[in-house]
């Protein structure tokens, strides 16, 4: 499983440029809403969190098709799935690694977007929190839907159609936790339950996720 | 006992569930018309105005029909495509792929229905409330569902993946609409109550009997989608050619 | 019975509009699918039957 994170980890640090591309993405986009609606501070402040996490959970799905298609088109997820390794390990691990490079990042960045917003120390801190809980979930999440539509006739936008209603959750808790904290009720309680929500990803996700592979393997 | 397990699994043949389902979908026509009589002769000329709502409220003997039947459909649908994983059986797969057109206009309907019964009453046709919300999440799992199984071509590959992607949404059924419910008492949107106030015993006949007809119309619709299904998969096989005779 | 008249009756009480435009909408769809659906049984019946009847044609050529 180490070896499968080193080896994707390595192959991204190939191809910078699309991991940079996400990160990018999430950079504009978070930055296109202020100049759509208006510089009010106390606006911004309350939009904040809902739209970092929008775009979170958007540049997540960018790097989502990359997860197993180029080991798919080369063989090598037919050679895994045969592995004595248990494929389920191996799975895991790609997802862990598709975190690392496209989670990771976004949760590191996000405060800095932050300030854009005018969020203060202990919002931001919690919007990092939010996000490193969350974060593994969109990507765990996010794999299942990798794994249905490999293969499979436009399936970047297909993936995106299955994928994001699923996300609702993920982002509800996410947001909710700055806001509430914003608010002064206490974050608390949407940590807990991000948490909760991770916790039963780990367990399920990548068990549906080794079943799709099988499938689009046969 | 063991001759029980046999003819379900007789059942369980397309070749066999073909002229099954043939002979059983006019049964549940005839009832669907029945129960539909029945629902809208007590829905319009039996229930009595709402002292609150006026007349408006009689949307509701439709909307929450179909509310439920998206919800059920769902249900259903995740039952068979869990039965064709474990089981691996061909007709599973066809069940579910010929509901998800009826679950998913049940769901629109709901939607439609909603925002045509929320315009006189709370003045909007949209509010984020916490059951349209979740309605609305539903339909995009029916579409996405749809769209899955239609952009695979290999049929048996087809109704896997759409089988895994309904267990999937199965168990996130509940998380959203709890999140979404936590969500909305949070954010304090819309404070009125669907139909709260106490029902008449004629409204709540009138519900039953046309949740009634909606799911035997749903049967009914599914079946006679089912053998499409099975007509078009099976057309290369020896028994199709005898049905065609 | 609580309706005089027919008009009373379609007006709904002022909530015409949305009461019929929900049942409207409503018996549409529920009259549309199952016509879709037995369009498309007919479709693939009628052209299983074509393909019958050139697989005959064809046996009784050779």
């Amino acid at each position: 499983m180490l070896a499968i994170i080193r080896r994707d980890l390595l192959i991204a640090a190939r191809r910078k440029s699309e991991v940079l591309t996400a990160l990018f993405f999430f950079v504009i986009v978070t930055s296109l809403f202020p100049l759509g609606i208006g510089p009010e501070p106390t606006l911004l402040k309350k939009i904040a969190p809902g739209v970092l996490w929008v775009a979170a959970l958007l540049a997540t799905m960018l790097g989502l098709t990359r997860m197993f298609a180029p080991d798919h088109a080369d063989g090598t997820l037919e050679q895994m799935a045969l592995a004595p390794t248990p494929f389920g390990l191996l799975v895991a691990g790609k997802v862990v690694a598709h975190w690392l490079v496209s989670g990771l990042p976004l949760v590191l960045l996000a405060p800095v977007l932050g300030i854009q917003f005018d969020l203060d120390a202990g919002a931001l801190g919690i919007l990092v929190v939010a996000l490193l809980l969350g974060t593994p979930l969109l990507s765990l999440v996010g794999a299942i839907g990798a794994a249905l539509t490999l293969g499979v006739r436009g399936g970047g936008v297909l993936l995106s159609l299955l994928v994001l209603p699923l996300y609702v959750p993920a982002l509800i808790f996410g947001a909710g936790a700055v806001e509430a904290h914003i608010s002064g009720l206490g974050a608390g309680g949407h940590l807990s339950l991000l948490a909760a929500l991770l916790a039963l990803a780990v367990f399920f996700a990548p068990w549906a996720t080794t079943a799709a592979l099988r499938i689009a393997l046969e | 006992m063991n001759n029980k397990i046999i003819n379900w699994f007789k059942f369980a043949s397309p070749q066999s569930f073909y002229p099954l389902a043939g002979r059983m979908i006019p049964w549940f026509w005839a009832l669907t018309a029945i129960f539909t009589v029945a629902g809208l002769w007590i829905s319009f000329f039996v229930a009595p105005t709402d002292a609150q709502q006026g007349e408006g409220y009689r949307i509701i003997f439709i909307h929450v029909p179909a509310s439920w039947m998206s919800m059920f459909i769902y249900l259903v649908l995740a039952f068979w495509a869990g039965l064709g994983l474990a089981l691996n059986t061909r007709l599973s797969g066809m069940m579910a792929q010929a509901l998800a057109p009826t679950g998913a206009l049940m769901a629109f309907l709901s939607l439609w229905t909603g925002a045509f019964w929320g315009k006189p009453m709370w003045g909007t046709w949209w509010v984020w409330d916490a059951r349209l919300t979740s309605e609305l999440i539903l339909f995009f799992l029916y579409i996405g569902f749809i769209a899955l199984q239609a952009a695979i071509d290999d049929p048996r590959r087809a109704d896997k993946a759409g089988a895994i992607l309904a267990l999937v949404g199965a168990v996130n059924i509940p998380i959203i609409y709890f999140s979404v419910k936590w969500w909305n008492t949070l954010h304090q949107g819309s404070s009125v109550n669907l139909a709260k106030s106490s029902m008449a015993q004629t409204m709540l006949w009138g519900m039953l009997l046309m949740a009634l007809a909606f799911w035997m119309y749903a049967i009914a619709v599914a079946l006679t989608r089912a053998r499409a299904i099975i007509l078009e998969r099976e057309r290369h096989t020896e028994w199709i050619k005898e049905v065609v005779r | 019975m609580q309706w005089n008249s027919v008009g009373e009756f379609f007006a709904m009480g002022g909530y015409g509009l949305y009461v019929w435009g929900s049942f409207g909408v409503c018996a549409a769809a529920m009259v549309i699918e199952p016509l879709l659906v037995s369009k498309r049984n007919r479709d693939i019946l009628s052209s299983l039957r074509r393909e019958r009847l050139a697989d005959e044609i064809e046996s009784q050529q050779s």
